[in-house]
């Protein structure tokens, strides 16, 4: 089955096209937040490339979040528009799950940490498992000082990866036995989400395009002010 | 000639998505005035509680309710998936995480159905609410387009052809609409309340200030509303319906005269009204009066094509398409997006 994927749950926004033979084009853009500028022209973008038709698509996949709100409701909106149009199933892969599953190598412990403005951090736990990785934690939002502790609390070794890895790395770096991925695996990039949508098309983890829920982790600002009031 | 230029001459039924605000809309018509269908799934319910509109509930409704609210419009025009022959949505002026969400996913439907996609302004789809149920209707017009974001006195001298001949300086018409039943704590939306309340009360019993009255074509809302707050302190038993009433009085009472002055300056052939606040019905009595009297046709728009929906949309979308043809599919949003005026 080919799969459309749309990624834009950080500051960078992609494409990617593949299937059971893999990814077969891909567009990345991680500059001036252009979001929805940008992701119509990388679909046609892919699909020239690839030398595929997007009627020939029978899957969109898209990065649920947790990150950005506005610019990962301009993904989630293209897709699902996209997949109406199209008459096709939906797949909704977590961003922290993309992260992670780019150093699904490593037997340490995955942590994937993206900035989520306002001093914090929308992350989760993983580990290592046949063929990926699998989740050991709820994704949840903290503060950086709040990862640390946490990992203090560890006497495991920890690999962190993520935009908001990177962002606080001096927090981190003072941690032993922790180490964070480099700057080209700090967004969830389309590729992975593909590849990640390939294997849950497998077993048919299909859902209709309205029964899709972004994952935000935040209630909106007015509803904190509400109930402080 | 690329497969969206060669759909352009012949784009007839156009699809049209609106999420500028708090209402999810998608219609579709076909070509410049018949309406297929129109949804629109307000969120007013969402944002009563806070007395406003919240932009992020208001960008997170639209991301649930945009893809079965164009299922729907779809559904009710009678048509397959594969009929549309255009897509236009919103992209501007409103609020910015609210327009993404439509114009992301107009962009996403014009490249899957391979038709051109038209991004339009919601102000000149406002302009073209009247001409979906009055198509034969004469230019010039007068359009008086008043809502919780905007007042507005166009001169529409051709379509695509437009004159601003007033607007205001502060505050829109339904801002101090919103504002004044917020300070009287009538609830919200301001509007449909203080309609309701001024039906039983008695417009003369204060002499509100007719801002700007007699001073050019602008509007000032904000001293009014001050006005409403200073009595009310000094008088804080005085019947809230009185105050109702006679704060209405004072709006309508300098639009009407205003768009009025405005028609016959400019030999216009008719005056319309359009926006949110043009669902006000002592507005829209007056309106008519007024036309009446000047010897000019007016036209209301019923009320569900005042406030925001996707027709109108769609309407403007279809004008945009001939007139400039198709945007690019790079097209982004612009919150501050404004009329092109000559
Ligand atoms: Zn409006």
């Amino acid at each position: 089955m080919l799969i459309l994927g749309i990624e834009s749950a950080t500051q960078q926004v992609g494409c990617a096209l593949g299937g059971h033979e893999g990814v077969l084009a891909s567009a990345h853009s991680a500059r001036g937040r252009r979001h929805a500028e940008n992701i119509a022209p990388q679909v046609q973008f892919v699909t020239h490339q690839a030398r595929v038709d997007l009627q020939d698509v029978g899957c969109v996949a898209v990065d649920l979040g947790p990150g950005l709100y506005t610019g990962l409701r301009v993904g989630i909106s293209s897709a699902m528009a996209m997949a109406y149009a199209l008459g096709v199933p939906m797949i909704g892969v977590s961003s922290l799950d993309l992260l992670a599953f780019a150093v699904r190598h490593t037997n340490r412990l995955i942590v994937a940490a993206i900035d989520a403005r306002r001093s914090e951090l929308f992350y989760a736990f993983y580990r290592q498992v046949p063929g990926g990785v699998q989740r050991v934690s709820d994704a949840r939002v903290g503060t950086p000082d709040d990862l640390a502790s946490e990992l203090l609390a560890t006497s495991e070794e920890v690999l962190l990866v993520g935009d908001g890895a990177r962002r606080y790395s001096e927090e981190f770096d003072r941690l032993q036995k922790t180490d964070i991925a480099e700057q080209g695996l700090a967004h969830p990039s389309a590729a992975s989400l593909v590849q990640l949508a390939h294997a849950r098309a497998l077993r048919e983890e299909f859902v209709k395009p309205w029964d899709l829920k972004p994952i935000y982790l935040r209630v909106p600002d007015a509803d904190i002010n509400w109930s402080t009031r | 000639m690329t497969a969206l230029e060669s759909h352009q001459d012949a784009a007839a039924i156009v699809l049209g998505i609106e999420t500028s605000c708090d209402e999810t809309a998608a219609a579709v018509v076909s070509g410049p005035s018949d309406v297929l269908s129109s949804v629109i799934s307000s969120q007013v319910d969402l944002h009563a509680r806070y007395g406003g509109v919240v932009p992020e509930i208001a960008s997170r409704a639209h991301v649930e309710l945009l893809t079965p609210v164009v299922a729907q419009a779809v559904i009710e025009a009678g048509l397959g998936n594969h009929d549309v022959e255009a897509v236009a949505a919103t992209a501007g002026p409103g609020l910015i995480g609210a327009l993404l969400v439509g114009v992301s996913a107009a962009k996403s439907l014009a490249l899957a159905w391979d038709v051109p996609f038209v991004a339009v302004n919601h102000l000149e789809a406002h302009l073209y609410s009247s001409f979906l149920e009055e198509p034969d209707l004469e230019l010039p017009v007068v359009v008086l387009l008043v809502s919780g974001g905007h007042t507005l006195l166009v001169l529409m001298e051709a379509f695509g052809r437009y004159r601003l001949i007033g607007q205001t300086l502060d505050d829109a018409a339904g801002e101090a609409f919103d504002k004044v039943a917020r300070f009287m704590d009538l609830g919200y939306p301001g509007g449909p309340v203080i309609d309701r309340l001024a039906t039983t009360g008695d417009s003369e019993a204060v002499a509100f200030p007719r801002p700007m009255r007699n001073d050019g074509y602008n509007f000032s809302f904000s001293g009014l509303k001050t006005a409403v707050v200073k009595h009310v302190r000094a008088h804080p038993d005085h019947d809230v319906a009185d105050i109702a009433a006679s704060f209405q009085e004072a709006v309508v009472d300098v639009l009407v005269y205003k768009a009025r002055k405005a028609a016959e300056e400019f030999g216009a052939r008719g005056l319309c009204l359009a926006g949110g606040v043009a669902a006000n019905s002592s507005l829209r009595e007056r309106l008519l009066d007024a036309c009446v009297s000047a010897g000019i046709s007016g036209f209301l728009p019923s009320r569900s094509m005042c406030t925001d929906n996707a027709a109108m949309v769609a309407a403007a979308g279809w004008q945009r398409l001939q007139l400039d043809g198709p945007s690019p599919l790079d097209t982004g949003a612009d919150p501050n997006l404004a009329l092109p005026f000559v």
